[in-house]
């Protein structure tokens, strides 16, 4: 059976079409989600994709997380669904609590938009079982509120259980503390990003195809299920 | 109804990037003598006299501000 992994719209979302494409390309199959729906559709997963949903108005991702269908995301995270975020979708998951932390205005307040390296440290969640640990991957980074920050006790958590993700290297583009680029939830199920791995999946139209191995790290999660 | 003010502010601690850059203009534009800028929000809410404190207290901790990064401040300046 194919594992279905949804991908949300919310007013404002940029990337779910690509989100999408990475998720069929990864021999899943991809099922649209709705941000008014409180409806799941019965998918195994679910990615939440990069934009700025509702404008970003009062702090980014500070209302989508009140959407319907993350009520439905919420519940179904916090009994096991792997959840990925990416940028607007990281912020996202930090509002709705399913992340600990907050993604802030860039140090230096420029938009940052490149090709970023990132060092996998952590490959054994369910979006990055596919990495060799402290592989180095290449995937673009595009975001204006992209500085990770959090108490300092939450940051030495992260670090002693090893669930900084992903790590930027060759250089910190926006000022997050310990250089986080990505996290996971405590039991690995949860994953938030700010590079965009849905933008690196065929070296056609991305600077690698890196960024297929967190889709294909859920789809053996859900195989393996 | 009663006019309540919400003010949302960076914690001390927290980098507080748009704060500096407004800081960082003044000298350029001939204002001298500021020593330092903190941006935040203020929110301006009519409120039903119905609505207690403590339901104001829980609309700024977990909706307008968010307490990671952020203190908040509720105010009634006029019933």
């Amino acid at each position: 059976m194919t594992a279905r992994i949804g991908v949300i719209t919310f007013p404002g979302t940029l990337d779910d079409t690509d989100a999408a494409r990475a998720v069929d390309r990864s021999g899943a199959q991809s099922v649209a989600l709705w941000h008014a729906d409180a409806d799941l559709k019965g998918v195994d997963a679910v990615v939440v994709p990069g934009g700025f949903s509702y404008g970003d108005y009062l702090r980014a991702g500070a209302i989508a997380r009140f959407a319907p269908v993350m009520s439905e995301v919420i519940t179904a995270a916090k009994q096991g669904m792997p959840v990925l975020g990416i940028c607007n979708g990281f912020q996202i998951l930090c509002e709705a609590g399913l992340l600990p932390g907050v993604l802030i205005r860039n140090k230096g307040l420029h938009f940052v938009c490149r090709d970023q390296w990132l060092r996998v440290d952590n490959s054994t969640s369910a979006w990055t079982s596919r990495f060799d640990q402290g592989a180095e991957i290449l995937i673009p980074l595009k975001s204006g509120e992209g500085c990770y920050v959090a108490d300092q006790h939450v940051l030495d958590e992260l670090e002693g259980e090893g669930r900084v993700a992903f790590r930027y290297v060759g250089g910190n583009p926006n000022g997050a503390l310990n250089d986080i680029a990505g996290i996971t939830s405590a039991n690995g199920r949860v994953v938030g990003l700010m590079p965009h791995p849905e933008h690196a999946i065929d070296a056609l139209t991305g600077p690698s195809d890196d960024g297929l191995g967190l889709f294909l790290s859920a789809l053996d999660t859900l195989v393996a299920a | 109804m009663a006019r309540v003010v919400v003010d949302v502010m960076p914690k001390p601690e927290i980098l507080d990037p748009q704060g500096q850059a407004v800081a960082n203009a003044l000298p350029r534009l001939g204002f001298a003598g500021i020593g330092s800028v903190r941006q935040g929000k203020h929110f301006e809410l009519e409120v039903d006299d119905s609505v207690d404190d403590a339901t104001l207290a829980k609309i700024a901790e977990t909706f307008l501000a968010n307490p990671v990064v952020e203190d908040w401040v509720v105010r009634r300046v006029e019933s």
